[in-house]
């Protein structure tokens, strides 16, 4: 904070305090801005580079030169390039997606009400990762050359080695069709769908706050196996990372100080030792939430998810551009959207990072 | 037997007379280093199988084989004419296999292809030069890092339609940020250097800097970095194939494999399951590799 | 001078042992330690960090420490677990190390990280234990305890981190206090500050002391005796007063390549080193 400015705001205290972090956020903001409007931009060409002649597509071959022009005028392809854009990116922030081929509703519609369950899947994905994950590579770096480790760490490079489609289909082939431990593809039983209103989307959070236990747990019996596999892939990035950054830790002064004031190796390596990686567990778990939401379209393929992935897909299969576009920037958005939240949630965490101008 | 061992003297020499020989007998320490290493050399040996099965694809088998249907065959349990079976269309899985290959390992070299020079043209120029310069392509860069990748290369896909070369394109789009920062990192570390103001003072330009002195000392975290990647673009790459977006019928890939294997999993699983197994083995091979090579390289600035 | 000795130390040995042949730290290290102040100078390699490690139990793998006597007042030190040894540390033996921003939890709080000690060791509330810590910061002389108490170890300066360590240190009141380089890390006008504060306390609750430094002028001006190691072993015993008086070359090289106030010398002598000082036995 250079003298200058202090003079210039001319006091101590809180206006000053405020100053590094308004301008820390902004300086955020704007590359976050400037990260959306790329986004846009790619889309944008994806949407314009498609080989079909949007006009064509409308008209048909057998018009006359007139009606194509008329066409091409009402659709707005006359204007030049960056017209197009501007217009292109307005509707975006109005959120018009454009209509939906297949449902013909808006898009936007279309993908909130898929959202959830792609959600839904995710998120209970995400949890079993991380709950296993960070304990898992914790150990592993404790235990660090010893068999521990060393099944640890294997596990974790065949997960992140396996294909999840192949490996959901394995899934399916053995526990559901040899085994019968759990539900197929598929969300839930016919049987029990609709019955519970949707409040989170959620049906496993909806079909206990209404109490219709049956429907939650066949809820629970179709998510078990999905969300297991997708589970097992997340943990062994997590672990992975984890045991990284704590083998980095464990090599510090600190560690030794700790364990020299006469604090057991646990309070070491579970308080003080993790307490430090906080910060950058933040962003795996950021990553790994970003990545199960892009791998949607593969796992709700093979499980028959109805989420934002199946959507996707079939959209695609049916040529209708505007959802596929419209998905992608949906992701796109939420994907910018966690790399802002772990960049936001790092001061919060690390005292040093709160300095930081 | 005499002449390898003057071989190895040579090499592993503690005074060696030229550059040369300093150079490869850094090589060869590093090689041992790497030898030692059983998961590492598990790794290399799978690589190496890809490009070998790659290679001897069309001689060992006639390319119509892949693509021969023989429906009275279809759908046969691994047996000696068959190693793995017969798909669906009565074609030999193994031979399909070796096709598989071919895609598999043409992607993998064709993206390489792409991302380092593209990464290293964008990040060396903005270590070098700073201020401006790399602040814009480092923006580009950032923006291109947020973004999810196989959703773009399901996008591209999708736009511009099926097949190996789209798949390329989009999932080297997406692939290329971190060799920009790479570089752009190992530049920072070495600009204030005095071999550098050496050639500054020699006359050297900019760009001959960059190619002869810079370059050649990013090459190899880009290389560690990229067999990482492999493992990971050979599983996207997979994936767009399940999807039906890679290379098409009647193709042989791994990825379109296992789909068309989805509709008789039950009873004739091998028809999904080798390929899978394929794509398995082959992003794991990826893996190890590239752990091994940074443990060396790890051991070696130690 | 003390009755019976705080610390007995005979042909300490530690060794690590390598591919490429072992590593022979510490040799034959002997001493007894009452409730005085025991300084022990080398360079960079001698072993005196190591031997400092070996005693509160944290050499760290693969290193393999031996003796025919390590003992703590009654407490065999040679047949103690890993547990006997936690029991010990910050309650009985005390290490205090060199830089604070690298040896203090840098996500903690420096008062929260000094309560911790006397939690883990009495068993202590959170009020309690906060009441300790603020008392400890007084102790060392920090003059506004409350503030610091809530300041992260990377906002504190160097002096004050390393008073902060003492007082984590010193807070379960240990009897056998170990100061590696515990100053080596502050500008020369902090350095008297922390040593006379150490000192005071150690004084005052009637410690031993082990000072472990590369800087004889330091020891010397704190200590009652000093032990000068070489390669791992001990080359020199003597009190500090007497240290003019050394016997062994290299002591006599080290207090020759010191610079003195009005002592005008044109160049000053380099420490020659003789190989056969690394195979000597006292």
């Amino acid at each position: 904070m250079s003298a200058a400015t202090t003079a210039v705001i001319g006091h101590d205290g809180w206006v000053r305090r405020l100053v590094g972090p308004i301008r820390r956020a902004a300086s955020l903001l704007f590359s976050v801005a400037l990260t959306f409007l790329g986004l846009t931009c790619v889309t944008f060409v994806i949407g314009r580079i498609i080989p079909i002649d949007p006009v064509l597509a409308i008209v048909g071959d057998k018009a006359s030169v007139e009606t194509y022009n008329r066409v091409r005028a009402e659709i707005g392809l006359d204007k030049p390039v960056y017209v197009q854009y501007w217009r292109y990116l307005l509707k975006v922030l109005h959120g018009d997606f454009g209509r939906s081929v297949l449902t013909s509703h808006p898009v936007l519609q279309d993908l909130l009400h898929v959202f959830p369950a792609t959600i839904e899947l995710s998120l209970l994905s995400l949890i079993i990762g991380v709950a296993l994950g960070i304990p898992l590579g914790v150990i592993a770096a404790t235990h660090r050359g010893r068999w521990q480790d060393q099944v640890i760490r294997f596990g974790s490079l065949l997960g992140y080695s396996m294909p999840v489609f192949w490996l959901g289909l394995i899934g399916l082939l053995l526990f559901y069709a040899k085994l019968g431990w759990v539900e197929g593809p598929g969300r839930i039983d016919v049987a029990f769908d609709g019955i519970v209103t949707p409040i989170t989307g959620l049906i496993t959070v909806d079909s206990l706050i209404e109490g219709q236990y049956d429907v939650f747990w066949n809820a629970v019996s179709h998510l078990i196996l999905p969300s297991s596999i997708l589970g097992y892939l997340s943990l062994a990035y997590v672990a992975r990372m984890t045991r990284s950054f704590m083998i980095g830790q464990l090599k510090q002064e600190y560690v030794l100080a700790t364990l020299a004031k006469g604090l057991s190796p646990f309070r070491v390596v579970w308080v003080h030792a993790l307490g430090n990686i906080w910060v950058q567990l933040v962003t795996v778990i950021a990553l790994t939430f970003g990545s199960l939401l892009e791998g949607a379209i593969l796992t709700e393929t093979v499980f028959a998810w109805p989420g934002l992935g199946l959507y996707m897909k079939n959209s695609l299969f049916n040529a209708d551009l505007n959802a596929v576009i419209g998905g992608t920037m949906v992701v796109g958005v939420v994907y910018i959207g966690l790399n802002l939240l772990s960049d936001l949630i790092y001061p919060l965490v690390d005292p040093r990072a709160r300095e930081r101008r | 037997m005499s002449s390898t061992l003057a071989w190895r003297g040579w090499l592993l020499s503690p005074a060696p007379a030229s550059r040369r020989q300093a150079r490869l007998g850094g090589w060869y320490r590093s090689w041992l280093a790497f030898r030692r290493n059983g998961l590492a050399m598990t790794g290399l040996a799978v690589v190496l199988a890809l490009v070998l099965m790659a290679a001897i694809a069309p001689l060992v088998a006639d390319p119509a084989k892949a693509n021969l249907q023989v429906l009275v065959d279809r759908l046969q349990p691994a047996s000696w004419a068959h190693p793995f079976g017969t798909d669906e269309l009565g074609r030999d899985i193994l031979i399909r296999i070796l096709f598989g290959a071919r895609v598999t390992l043409t992607i993998v070299v064709l993206v390489s292809l792409i991302v380092v020079p593209v990464g290293l043209a964008l990040g060396l120029p903005a270590g070098y030069f700073g201020g401006a310069i790399d602040s814009i392509l480092m923006r580009i860069t950032d923006i291109f890092l947020a973004f999810p990748r196989l959703m773009l290369a399901f996008a591209f896909a999708a736009a511009l339609g099926a097949g190996i070369d789209n798949a390329v394109i989009a999932i080297a789009l997406t692939t290329w940020p971190p060799y920009a920062r790479l570089a752009r990192a190992e530049v920072l570390t070495v600009r204030r250097a005095e071999f550098i103001e050496a050639a500054e003072l020699q006359g050297a330009s900019h760009l001959r800097i960059l190619l002869t002195q810079i370059m050649p000392l990013c090459l190899p975290s880009v290389i560690i970095r990229l067999t990482l990647d492999m493992a990971g673009v050979i599983l996207t790459a997979a994936g767009l194939g399940f999807l039906g977006l890679g290379a098409q019928p009647p193709q042989a890939e791994w990825g379109a494999m296992v789909s068309t294997g989805r509709d008789v999993l039950l009873d004739q699983w091998w028809v999904a399951t080798v390929p899978g197994i394929a794509i398995f083995v082959t992003s794991l091979g990826f893996n190890l590799l590239g752990d091994g090579l940074r443990d060396v390289a790890d051991a070696r600035s130690a | 001078m003390s009755e019976a000795p705080l610390l007995t130390l005979r042909n300490l040995r530690v060794v690590y042992p390598g591919d490429e042949g072992d590593v022979h730290a510490v040799r034959n290290v002997s001493f007894t330690l009452g409730r005085e102040r025991l300084g022990i100078v080398g360079e960079s390699g001698s072993g005196k960090s190591t031997t400092g490690r070996a005693i509160i139990g944290l050499v760290p793998a693969p290193g393999l420490v031996t003796a025919e006597v390590m003992r703590l007042g009654d407490t065999d030190l040679l047949k103690l677990s890993e547990r006997g040894f936690r029991r010990l540390r910050g309650k009985h033996i005390a290490m205090v190390l060199q830089d604070p921003k690298y040896s203090l939890d840098p996500v903690m709080s420096v008062g929260h990280q000094i309560a911790e000690t006397h939690r883990c060791h009495f068993g202590s509330s959170m009020k309690k234990a906060r009441m300790a810590a603020l008392e400890m910061l007084e102790a060392v002389r920090i003059r506004d305890p409350e503030r610091v108490y809530a300041l992260y170890p990377h906002q504190v300066s160097g002096g004050m981190g390393q008073r902060v360590m003492i007082a984590m240190m010193l807070i379960a009141d240990p009897d056998l206090l170990i100061a590696d380089e515990p100053t080596s890390a502050l500008d020369v006008g902090v350095q008297e500050q922390v040593l006379a504060i150490m000192d005071d306390l150690v004084r005052r609750r009637g410690m031993g002391l082990i000072l472990i430094s590369h800087n004889l002028h330091l020891v010397s001006s704190f200590c009652d005796r000093v032990l000068v190691m070489y390669a791992g072993r001990v080359v020199e015993t003597c009190m500090t007063g007497a240290l003019a008086e050394a016997r062994h070359p290299y002591t006599r090289g080290l207090l020759a390549s010191l610079p003195e106030l009005g002592r005008r010398r044109a160049e000053l002598p380099q420490l020659q080193r003789d190989p056969a000082w690394a195979e000597e036995a006292l």
